[in-house]
Parts: C-alpha cells; sequence; structure tokens
C-alpha cells in the first residue's frame, strides 16, 4: 500500500518566519532502561513484606521480651539456637545432624509418597471422569476416605507395613491422592464436547485421544490438584514423622520439644514454612510450563 | 439426480427419563456430488441435530445416512464437520491444529514432508499460512474459522459440513469467509452441507436451500433452487432478479408461513 508523500515544505508566508529547535535526544543508558525498571518491580513486591516482617518480629520481641516469658523472644532465639541457624549442613552423626538433612530426609519421604500418589491419582481421575459408572461406583467411597485425617492412617499403614519408613510414605501418598483424583476428575469431566466431537471427527484412538486431548484439556485442574496435593503432603509429613522418629524435620521438632529447646522448634517451623512455600511454587511453576509447551 | 449422499426418512427422538421430545420426524434428502446445499430453519427447528446425524455424532432413531450408497455410523474424516464456535485446539499451534488431522488420516498413505506440503498447502487455501506458528488464543474469530475450514479441507471430506460456520462473526468478517468458501468451493467442488440462518448467506452460496417447519417434530418444508451462475459476485447479485427472487421465497417460508414459535405466540 502506498501513500502519497506529505508535503512538509510549505511556502514560506511572506514577512514571517519560523525557528526551528532540534530537541535534545535521549541518550540510551543502561542504568535507566533496563535496571531502574527491574529494580522499582523488585522493590514494589519486596519492600512491603519485608517492612511487615519487621513489625511482627518487633511486636514478638516486646510480647516476649520479658525475662518470665514461656516462649523465646527473637533476641533470646538467636542466642540460644545460633549454632542450628549458622550450620544447617553439620553431620555428627546419628539423629545429630543440621535442619538441612532432616528437612532433606522428610523432602525425600514426600517426593516419593507425592510421586506415586500424582501418578495413581491421575490414573483414578482420569477414570472416574471418563465412565460415568465408575464415577457412581468410587466417588461416594472416596469422598468418605479423604475426610480421614492423615494420622489415622499411620495405625493401618504401622500394621501393614511394619515399618517406619513406608508407613510414613503410604500417609503421604494417602494425603495427597484425594485432591488429585478429584481435581483431574472434574477437569476431564469439563472436557468441552466440541473437542470430543474433534477426536471423532479425527478417529483418534484411545491412547492418542488420552495424549492429545484429554491431559492438555484437563491440565490445568490437573495442577490444581497437584498443587493442593503437595500442601497437604507437607502438612501431613511433619505430624507422620513426630511419630515414626528417625531423621525428618517432624521428628526433629519433637525431639526438640521433649528437650525443652524451644528455640530450635521455632527456627524449625521457619524452615518448614519456608520449604512448603518453595514446593507450593514448584509444582505452580511446572503447571505453568507445561500449559506453555503443551 | 445421482444420489451422492442420502438422508433416509430420519426420525430423531430424544428420550430423557419419562419425557420424550420427538425432534426430527421423517426428514429425507438426496445430495448430488459437488453440490451445495444449505438448511436454514428458525433456531430450534432440529437443523443442528440433522447435521449431527450425517456427521454421525449422533444415531438416528429412525431412518439413515447413505453416502456413496454406504451406510454412515459413526464420524470420520469422510465427513469433516466445521463447527460453530471453530473449536481449534487453544494448546496447539494453527499449524498443528490442521497438522493433527492431517497426521491421523494420512499417516499411512502420505510420508512426513507430502503432509507438511498438505498441511501448507491448506493453510494456504485459506489465507492463514502466515500464522501457522500461532496459538487460537492469539487470532482473530475469523482467523480461527479460517482454521477451522482448513482442517476440515486437508482431511479431504466427501462431503463437507459446516454447522452455522460464520455465526459468530461480525457481519464484514462473515463475507469475507463467505466469499471464501465459495472460492474454495468453486477451485475443489466438494460436496458441502452447510446450517445456517441467514438468509442472505443461504441464497449467496447454495445450489439448493432446504427449509425447516418449527420443531417439535420438524420436517423439510421445502426445497428452493438457486439458478444463479458461479462465479456469483456479492456486488453483482445484490439487483439481480432471480437472487431477489429466491430471497423473498426463503424470507415468505421463514417469516409468513413458519414463523418462530415464540413470535407466533
Amino acid at each position: 500500500m502506498s501513500m502519497p508523500a506529505r508535503n512538509f515544505e510549505t511556502p514560506a508566508a511572506p514577512g514571517r518566519s519560523a525557528t526551528l529547535f532540534a530537541l535534545p535526544r535521549r541518550q540510551p543508558d543502561v542504568l535507566r532502561d533496563r535496571v531502574k525498571p527491574i529494580a522499582v518491580a523488585a522493590a514494589t513486591r519486596l519492600v512491603p513484606p519485608l517492612v511487615m516482617l519487621a513489625v511482627l518480629i518487633a511486636i514478638w520481641q516486646l510480647a516476649a521480651g520479658s525475662p518470665t516469658s514461656a516462649l523465646p523472644s527473637p533476641t533470646k532465639l538467636v542466642s540460644d539456637s545460633w549454632e542450628l541457624i549458622a550450620h544447617p549442613f553439620y553431620d555428627r552423626g546419628g539423629l545429630d545432624k543440621g535442619l538441612f538433612w532432616h528437612i532433606f530426609a522428610s523432602l525425600q519421604r514426600v517426593a516419593l509418597g507425592y510421586v506415586l500418589a500424582a501418578v495413581a491419582g491421575i490414573a483414578l481421575g482420569v477414570l472416574i471422569g471418563q465412565s460415568i459408572w465408575a464415577m457412581r461406583g468410587l466417588d461416594p467411597i472416596f469422598q468418605v476416605l479423604r475426610t480421614v485425617p492423615p494420622l489415622a492412617w499411620l495405625p493401618i499403614s504401622l500394621a501393614a507395613f511394619r515399618d517406619g519408613q513406608p508407613s510414613a510414605i503410604f500417609v503421604i501418598f494417602i494425603t495427597a491422592i484425594w485432591p488429585i483424583i478429584i481435581n483431574t476428575a472434574v477437569g476431564v469431566r469439563n472436557i468441552p464436547e466440541d473437542y470430543r466431537n474433534v477426536a471423532r471427527v479425527v478417529r483418534l484412538g484411545g491412547l492418542e485421544y488420552f495424549a492429545k486431548i484429554m491431559l492438555p484439556a484437563a491440565a490445568p485442574y490437573i495442577f490444581t490438584g497437584l498443587r493442593i496435593g503437595i500442601g497437604l503432603s507437607w502438612l501431613a509429613i511433619v505430624a507422620a514423622e513426630m511419630l515414626i522418629g528417625g531423621v525428618g524435620i517432624g521428628f526433629f521438632i519433637w525431639d526438640a520439644w521433649n528437650s525443652s529447646l524451644i528455640s530450635d522448634i521455632v527456627v524449625a517451623l521457619v524452615y518448614v514454612g519456608l520449604v512448603g512455600f518453595c514446593l507450593d511454587r514448584l509444582i505452580a511453576l511446572i503447571g505453568r510450563f507445561a500449559a506453555r509447551a503443551a | 439426480m445421482s444420489d451422492y449422499l442420502a438422508i433416509d426418512h430420519i426420525d430423531q427422538v430424544f428420550q430423557r427419563g419419562a419425557a420424550t421430545s420427538e425432534v426430527l420426524r421423517d426428514v429425507s434428502l438426496r445430495i448430488a456430488k459437488g453440490e451445495y446445499i444449505s438448511i436454514i430453519g428458525h433456531s430450534g427447528c432440529g437443523k443442528s441435530t440433522l447435521l449431527n446425524i450425517v456427521a454421525g455424532l449422533l444415531r438416528a432413531t429412525r431412518g439413515g445416512v447413505l453416502l456413496e450408497g454406504r451406510e454412515v455410523n459413526e464420524p470420520g474424516p469422510d465427513r469433516a464437520v466445521v463447527f460453530q464456535n471453530h473449536s481449534l485446539l487453544p494448546w496447539l499451534t494453527v499449524y498443528d491444529n490442521v497438522k493433527l488431522a492431517v497426521d491421523k488420516v494420512f499417516r499411512a498413505t502420505r510420508s512426513k514432508s507430502e503432509r507438511h506440503d498438505w498441511v501448507m498447502h491448506n493453510l494456504d487455501l485459506v489465507q492463514m499460512a502466515h500464522a501457522r506458528d500461532k496459538r487460537p488464543g492469539e487470532i482473530s474469530g475469523g482467523m480461527k474459522q479460517r482454521v477451522g475450514i482448513a482442517r476440515a479441507l486437508a482431511m479431504e471430506p466427501k462431503v463437507l459440513l459446516l454447522d452455522e460456520p460464520f455465526g459468530a462473526l461480525d457481519a464484514l468478517t462473515r463475507a469475507h469467509l463467505q466469499d471464501s468458501v465459495m472460492e474454495i468451493h468453486q477451485k475443489l467442488g466438494n460436496t458441502v452441507l452447510m446450517i445456517t440462518h441467514d438468509v442472505d448467506e443461504a441464497v449467496l452460496l447454495s445450489d439448493r436451500i432446504v427449509m425447516m417447519t418449527n420443531g417439535p417434530a420438524a420436517t423439510i418444508g421445502e426445497i428452493l433452487e438457486v439458478p444463479l451462475d458461479r462465479p456469483r459476485r456479492r456486488l453483482d447479485l445484490a439487483a439481480d432478479p432471480v437472487y431477489i427472487r429466491c430471497r423473498s421465497a426463503v424470507l415468505e417460508f421463514l417469516y409468513a408461513r413458519h414463523r418462530a414459535p415464540t413470535l407466533a405466540a
């Protein structure tokens, strides 16, 4: 498409003259153009929580500052548990390890139980979502079972496995699986009729339909289930480990309580919270990545 | 007239619990190869049901559909459907949406590079090759429908089924797409069965217009031949007496003799 070139040279009016001013050209500046926006964005995200954190710690200090207080104040906590905070990686054998190793042991249990729950949960969710009879048969049972608190499964699994390690993993599995099943089933049931019709016209086979239509279409729901599941697993592992003992953050907390090391417990809680947050974000990130790659 | 596609005494009754509703009663239609047929009627007259039966997505309660003398009882690429709301898969690119169909239909008969060329050929046909790497969310409604048409054409269907393909588009985009479909029909000589509720669209595109009576128990009320020469040009037709006569015949059927049930009430 061609436009007639516009003629800017208007004939000069007699007796008048115009003066042209050149505006100074903006110089490219890495600091101003690249670094500054990122810094501003980071500051708006980071400053408010940091300020609130400082306020909360100050309130905590005021509330627990007196020498008769039952709970440690922040300053007392740091002086009591400095070794724990400063050296997360030490290992003196047995249960005398840094917090990293306890968290690591807990994460291993969660990873195993959770991966099993994800595989079984998605498979069962697809079954319930696809088959009206599977849904009628299994859904009521699942709705009852999912309300059973995680720890209530522990005695039964101890009786079945006769060992703490597989029992803890089973508790994670049984805790995480319900939201995965239910969300996957909803996702599969909500696949638009149009997509099914496209698959039928093209004559996709069962496996092709599963991989090319069902999984991508239900992925947002599945990842919602996976995110709820990972949160619940992390909730359950601390409680389960308190009971089964051994290396793990749950037993570490229980052991600290028995030794009246309240400051150590608080440090462990901070770790538990941060790791739980990271797990949630990790699954969310994988979900976003999968949505983009699919 | 040879029967390429035969719709033979179809009744469709839906049963939900104790309630039954008769949607179609005794619908018969014979379509020749290369014909462009429109089915028009008020909403709720069962025209989409009829299309779904031809597509094989729905089993008729009685009667059946024959394509080249063979009975249709399941969906297949020989009766490709362009759905009303494009129904592209949002997680696939434009190219991959078409490729999904091409790979499935021609896996055994064409090589990988032939299939690639065929996908590109069909995207070219609907002028969408430039957007091959875009996702459906990134293109306009008219473009999505073009891709939907490309996907259907790429299956080399014996009959192309269009389910109100332009219904969700604005008037200008719709006119563009109608011209494209006419061009493609001219070029490839497909047999087309199109559902529409737009009188001008029906007259402009069709060789014959099938007018449905109102439901329940809708059936074919009248069939109108549109004896206009092809290629047809939208602008020339506006004043063409044959066009005007056909158009008013359809309007007369729809609004004088078979008004929409809600309006008649």
